[in-house]
């Protein structure tokens, strides 16, 4: 039973805050990726939890036992930093060993979960060789075989796959994924790469100045964003965000029309480019500037009355820059945003 | 590819005339003054040097000074080393006030051991105060050699513990946090960081406090010299006490040379066994 729960966490460097009451339940088994950009406090926080920093105020359980005071060898988990920290003076093997050992882990049975880890990352041409030798994508996958070794009950993670290449990330993702949770770790792992957080996480916690904007499956945050940063942060490309005039209760702009949940003013419509059709004309009206063939899809960069949008069309799809589209957003997925705070609304009234 | 080997030697050239020249030359002349006897060749200052009475007496005493003072002072600064390195507040004040002993030459520090253990000194102030003794006590006298030799030690590690410190302590500061952070994760206590991350990745500073502290303790001389006169033989007083007093600067230049064998062995010693391999470096 090794759930995880932040309660109320505060952060302060001097004068400045890097985490502002922060809560977070991760679940016993849980798999939960945090995702923001560089500078919310990602990394602060994975700290609190390990007890290498300590928290302003708040407090940090780890099943059911309040760790919120113990030093980091006492609350039993493991951690993958984010600038490695592999021992330079020992081997690989030794690096791998050293959790196991510090346990009191026979020799067999470091042998073993050496073994075990070394293959899961691809490491074991290395485990005679020191830190110094190898690259810094084998350095890292030092650093998770190391976490990996112990077998922890919790781990912690920050970046570590981002120096590998992106044939062997995306194979190490995988196999990260199938192993934690074959083995039921509960796992925190920080990123701000948001395919690898959408690809590998049950749920998602998106992190911005120092707060949790939104927590949720990929696929809800995906669709449902809470707030505006979330939908732009989240996907790629990046969540389309047109303002629309509304006068009784129905935003129009060219040929479109919607209800929305508002009487008067403006409202952002956040639209995702794939949730788009795009006919000769009619509905919103869509100057093309760059076209960008993506392979599956051709993904269209242009205005809708002047503002940024991008759209992803068919590869086929004869579009040129300087052509005029009309574009039907699909109704039922629709974001509708207050401009004034960037939260979305409610279903439409 | 040759100016690119050519170029270190270059740039190590200008040094190494310098070194020559006050440093070469001069050994030469001693040794040449050492294994001469009235312009031939011979080994009679030698023999002068090891049929001495004090000969024996000052190669133990040497000796056993460095052996009691090093791996002590080695221990102390370590300790402070690390002390001074877990400090938020007052770092500075304290670096300060640890290194101050630093700034008094080794005859000054002599004297204040001197004005703290002599026979009216301060030490024995305390003690007659405390009623432990009844009159003046001398503890640096040939007679009570446990409490000289304890003197001098106490006043060799009061004076040159602190240049051990401060090269430790700038070998800790550039050992990032995340290998002992790391350690900490994975269960280790304090004193396991401590041996298991902390030393091993300290030892090239360590290797060279030791060379420096070693080669300079056998050169031990104004302290001794302060405290005992010659109640407490070392081998530099040996070659000073020939130069000046027997005006024989034979044998005192075959006890230069003696010193400076002994150095270099014990340099060699140390590269030998605290080296670090280049891959093992961060
Ligand atoms: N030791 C420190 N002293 C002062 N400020 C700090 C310290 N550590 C972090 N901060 C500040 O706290 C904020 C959060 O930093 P943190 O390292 O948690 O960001 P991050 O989300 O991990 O970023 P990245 O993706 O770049 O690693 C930043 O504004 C940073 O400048
Ligand atoms: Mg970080």
């Amino acid at each position: 039973m090794a759930g995880i729960t932040i309660d109320r966490i505060e952060k302060k460097f001097g004068a400045v805050t890097a985490l502002q009451q922060l809560s977070l339940k991760v679940e016993d088994g849980e798999f939960i990726a945090l995702l923001g950009p560089s500078g919310c406090g990602k990394t602060t926080l994975l700290r609190i939890i390990a007890g290498l920093e300590s928290q302003t105020s708040g407090r940090v359980l780890i099943g059911e036992r309040d760790v919120s005071a113990l030093p980091p060898r006492q609350r039993g988990l493991a951690m993958v930093f984010q600038n490695y920290a592999v021992f330079p003076h020992m081997t690989v093997y030794e690096n791998v060993a050293f959790g196991l050992r510090m346990k009191g882990a026979s020799d067999a049975e470091v042998k073993k979960q050496v073994e075990r880890a070394a293959g899961l990352l691809h490491i074991e041409p290395y485990l005679e060789r020191y830190p110094a030798k190898l690259s810094g994508g084998q350095r890292q996958r030092v650093a998770v075989a190391r976490a990996l070794a112990v077998e922890p009950a919790v781990l912690l993670m920050d970046e570590p796959l981002s120096n590998l290449d992106a044939l062997l990330r995306l194979e190490m993702r995988s196999e990260l994924k199938a192993v934690l949770a074959s083995s039921g770790t509960t796992t925190v792992y920080v990123t701000h790469d948001q395919t690898e957080a959408m690809g590998l996480a049950d749920r998602i916690a998106v992190m911005h100045k120092g707060v949790i904007e939104q927590i949720d499956r990929p696929q809800a945050l995906y669709e449902r964003p809470a707030t505006r940063f979330v939908g732009g942060f989240v996907g790629s490309p990046p969540m389309n965000f047109i303002d629309l005039p509304v006068a009784d209760g129905t935003a129009r702009l060219g040929g479109f029309s919607s209800p929305v949940p508002l009487r008067n003013g403006t409202v952002t419509a956040g639209i995702r480019a794939e949730d788009i059709d795009v006919a000769e004309d009619g509905g919103l009206p869509f100057d093309v500037g760059v076209c960008e063939p993506l392979g599956a899809t051709l993904l269209l960069t242009g205005r809708i009355d002047g503002q940024l949008a991008r759209v992803s069309v068919r590869p086929d799809s004869r579009v040129r820059p300087g052509d005029r589209l009309g574009l039907t957003p699909n109704a039922g997925r629709i974001v509708w945003i207050d401009p004034a705070d960037g939260k979305a609304m409610g279903a439409a009234a | 590819m040759t100016r690119s080997r050519v170029l270190p030697y270059l740039l190590i050239g200008p040094a190494t005339v310098f070194l020559v020249l006050l440093f070469v030359v001069p050994l030469v002349q001693t040794i040449a003054l050492a294994f001469t006897d009235n312009g031939e060749a011979s080994l009679t200052n030698f023999r002068k040097m090891v049929g001495d009475l004090n000969f024996g007496l000052s190669i133990s005493n040497t000796f056993l000074l460095v052996l009691a003072v090093i791996p002590l002072q080695l221990c102390l600064a370590l300790t402070m080393a690390m002390m001074v390195q877990k400090l938020d507040k007052g770092r500075d004040l304290v670096l300060w006030i640890m290194i101050i002993p630093l700034g008094i030459s080794d005859l000054a520090a002599g004297l204040v051991w001197l004005t703290i253990l002599q026979d009216r000194g301060y030490f024995n102030t305390v003690l007659n105060m405390l009623g432990l003794i009844d009159g003046p006590v001398n503890w640096l006298s040939y007679e009570s050699p446990v409490s000289l030799f304890v003197g001098v030690m106490l006043a060799e590690i009061w004076r040159a513990t602190a240049i051990v410190v401060v090269i430790l302590i700038s070998g800790l500061q550039l050992i990032p946090k995340e290998y002992s952070e790391a350690a900490e994760v994975f269960g280790a206590s304090s004193w396991t960081r401590f041996r298991k991350i902390t030393l091993p990745l300290l030892k090239p500073s360590i290797q060279s406090a030791l060379i420096l502290r070693t080669v300079l303790a056998f050169e031990v001389f104004a302290v001794v010299y302060a405290l005992s006169g010659r109640n407490f033989p070392v081998l530099v007083g040996e070659a000073y006490a020939w130069q000046h007093v027997n005006q024989n600067n034979g044998v005192a230049a075959a006890y230069a040379i003696l010193v400076m064998v002994i150095s270099l062995a014990a340099t060699l010693v140390y590269i030998r066994t605290l080296r670090t391999p280049p891959e093992m470096q961060s």
